[in-house]
Parts: structure tokens; sequence; C-alpha cells
């Protein structure tokens, strides 16, 4: 990981692999919704309402694996003092953040037709909402310890995101631990209780989704350094 | 011994005491975040009659009886284990129905009967095509077989 640490030779990975992870990803999450929308059948009880989803299940993937990612970096951060993962931090909590906020958006207008409620304080939700919570305090936390001159976000911060990821395994577990008004897992190490003709879109945005994740990340990165440098040469051209 | 593997050390240590906090916390938590009771908590535990609470099961097959009003019905919810009456006046939600789940949240009066002031239909992990209906399903292994 250390070759990457030259923010020169990681740009000039990160420029040709953003549109290769873009367009692809996007193209694969358009045939996932198209055919989510148009080609599976209804479910025998939700009927239609089936449909959201394709889109609930990746934002949940996406904001539990964004606050992972913020995890990760935080530890190589503090322990390695890799330069790259403080800006790989702050680019993951915006993204991250709006996944989350999706899946509980999704998962509210579901809610109301199949369970009679818009929202209810059950395990899976509240822990939920408790993650979305956390990304806007890690935002807030770096927004409000950052450094002149550093697009990173602060030790402090690094230290919040490792601390946070508790909750991740938590929310995981909530459906098995505790009664809860959510189903539980579908998708298990033993098979799937969705069945198949239902099943094959959600890997399409599941996989879409993740790479247009990965690709507003590369981005985000590539603003940050690119802020970095100007900061560098404004501050050189005031000193004069 | 490196800057670098003490910060490695303490970062882990860290991490170990926060897991272990974290498990703890949830473990105290068991029963307080149960979303609901299970008929079985009700009889082993017991719950005084008028205390707020969320029951929670399946509504036992031909149990549903729908009173002359047209807004009152009557029904049984199990987990399998215990088995407890309760009784709804209003609008239940669409996929409320027999041998499905059900989460009703209301009171248990002196009779022990519960009356529910509001349901909330309970979806399990399964999703199937309409054709699919009426076979049978295995919990453990996922399968679909068709109905004898």
């Amino acid at each position: 990981m250390h070759r990457f640490a030259n923010p020169a030779r990681f740009l000039k990975i990160a420029r040709p692999l953003t549109g290769w992870l873009l367009w692809p990803g996007i193209l694969l999450l358009l045939a996932g919704c198209a055919s989510g929308l148009f080609l599976t059948p209804a479910d025998y009880l939700q009927g239609n309402t089936v449909r959201i989803l394709y889109i609930h299940v990746p934002a949940a993937w996406l904001g539990m694996a964004g606050w992972t990612g913020i995890a990760v970096s935080g530890l190589m951060q503090l322990v390695w003092r890799h330069p790259l993962a403080a800006v790989a931090g702050r680019a993951i909590a915006a993204p991250g953040a709006l996944f989350t906020a999706i899946c509980l958006m999704t998962g509210s207008i579901w809610g109301r037709p199949t369970w009679g409620t818009w929202w209810e304080w059950d395990g899976r939700m509240t822990s939920m909402l408790v993650l979305l919570f956390l990304y806007l305090g890690y935002i807030a936390l770096a927004n409000g310890s950052a450094r002149q001159g550093q697009g990173g976000v602060s030790p402090v911060t690094a230290i919040f995101g490792l601390v946070g990821a508790i909750n991740i395994p938590i929310i995981n577990r909530s459906v098995v631990w505790w009664n809860s008004l959510h189903q539980g897992p579908s998708i298990t190490m033993r098979g799937s209780s969705i069945d198949g003709s239902l099943l094959w879109p959600l890997g399409l945005t599941l996989f879409g989704f993740t790479l247009l994740f990965a690709a507003i990340v590369l981005m985000r990165m590539r603003a940050i350094l690119a802020q970095n440098k100007v900061e560098a040469r404004m501050q050189r051209l005031t000193r004069g | 011994m490196k800057a670098k593997h003490q910060r490695l050390i303490l970062a882990l240590a860290a991490l170990v005491a926060i897991i272990g906090a974290g498990l703890l916390a949830v473990s105290a938590l068991k029963d307080e975040a149960a979303y609901f009771y299970a008929p079985n908590d009700v009889k082993t535990k017991g719950v005084k009659p008028g205390k707020a609470i969320r029951l929670g099961g399946m509504v036992v097959k031909g149990s549903l009886k729908r009173a002359a009003d047209g807004v009152t019905i009557d029904f049984n919810v199990t987990d399998g284990k215990a088995t407890v009456p309760a009784t709804f006046s209003g609008i239940a939600p669409d996929l409320f129905k027999e041998g499905s789940g059900v989460v009703a949240e209301g009171a248990f009066d002196r009779q022990g009967r519960f009356v529910a002031t509001n349901l909330l239909a309970k979806h399990d992990e399964r999703y199937m095509p309409r054709e699919l209906d009426g076979m049978t399903y295995n919990e453990t292994t996922h399968e679909m077989k068709a109905a004898p």
C-alpha cells in the first residue's frame, strides 16, 4: 500500500480508474433497475412494492461498507500514518451518509404498505438511523478539526471512525439478536429465501452501485488532493 | 520496538476494549431492545394487565373471526410454544392474514386477552413470485417443494 503513498503515483492510477468504475457501474445499475422494474414477477404477498429491494439492499450495503472503509482508513492513518488514508476517510463520508439516508427512506416507503407504518423503533431501523447520525457527526468533526492545507481528516476524527465501527456488526445482527419488525436475513450462507426469479437484478444493482460508489470516492479523493495543491500554491504566492 | 508497532498494538488493544464494551452493552440490552414480546415471553415472564406492550407472533390459522360490527376482529397469536387470544378494532394492514406474522400494540385485559390498539403486519424473509405461492418451504435449507 505504501507504494501509493505518493499522491502523484496514486493519481496516475486513480485518473483512468475512475472512468473504468463509473461507466460500467452506471450501466449495470441502470440494467438492474430496468429489469427489476419490468422483467421480474411481483411478489406473492407484497405485489409490486417488492421492487424497492433493488435500491434498498445496495444502499444498506454501501452505507455499512462505507463506514467499514472509514474504520479501515482510520486504522491505516493512525498506525501506518498513510497520507492517503486520511483523504480516503473524508472522501467516503458524504456518499456513505447519502446511501444510508437512501436506505432509510426506501425502507420507510416500503414499510408503509407492507407493515402498515412509516417508522418503528425496532433494532434494525434504530441502529441504521444511528449510523446516519454517526456519518453526520464524522463529517462535522472532520470539518471542525480540519487544519489549513490538509484535506484529510484529523487524527481525532479517525479515532471517531474506528469507535463508530462497533455499530456495523450491531446493524448486521440486530434482526437475529432481538425480536424485530424487520425480517431476518434473506440471503445467508445456506442459500437465499428470495426466489431466483426475483433475485437476479439485485446482483446487477448491488455490483453497479458498488462500482459507482468506488468511482465517487476516487473522484472526491482527487478533488481533495487537487484542493491541497491549490492551497499550497496560494500560500507560496502570498509569501511571494 | 518501532513506533509503528507500538501504535499498532495500542490501536488493537483499544479496538478489543471497544468491542468488549459494545458486546457487554448489547448483551445487557438483550431483552430491553426487543421490539415485541412473543406469546411464550408473556407466559414465562408475566406481563401485568394494562401495561402497554407489543405482542408479536403468527396469526393461528382458522382463529380469525370478524365481529358483526365489521371492524372488530378476534384472533390467536402463537410463537409455536404458547398461544394468546387477541382482539382488535380498526383497519388492519393489507398483509395481515391467517398464518402470517403480526405485531400488535396494546395491553392485556384482566381475562388474559390482548386488546390491540394498532396492528402491524410482519413480513418474513421469503420473497417469491405468485406462481410459487402454496408451495411448502423448508426454513433451514430454503428449499421450495410443491405442496402434497
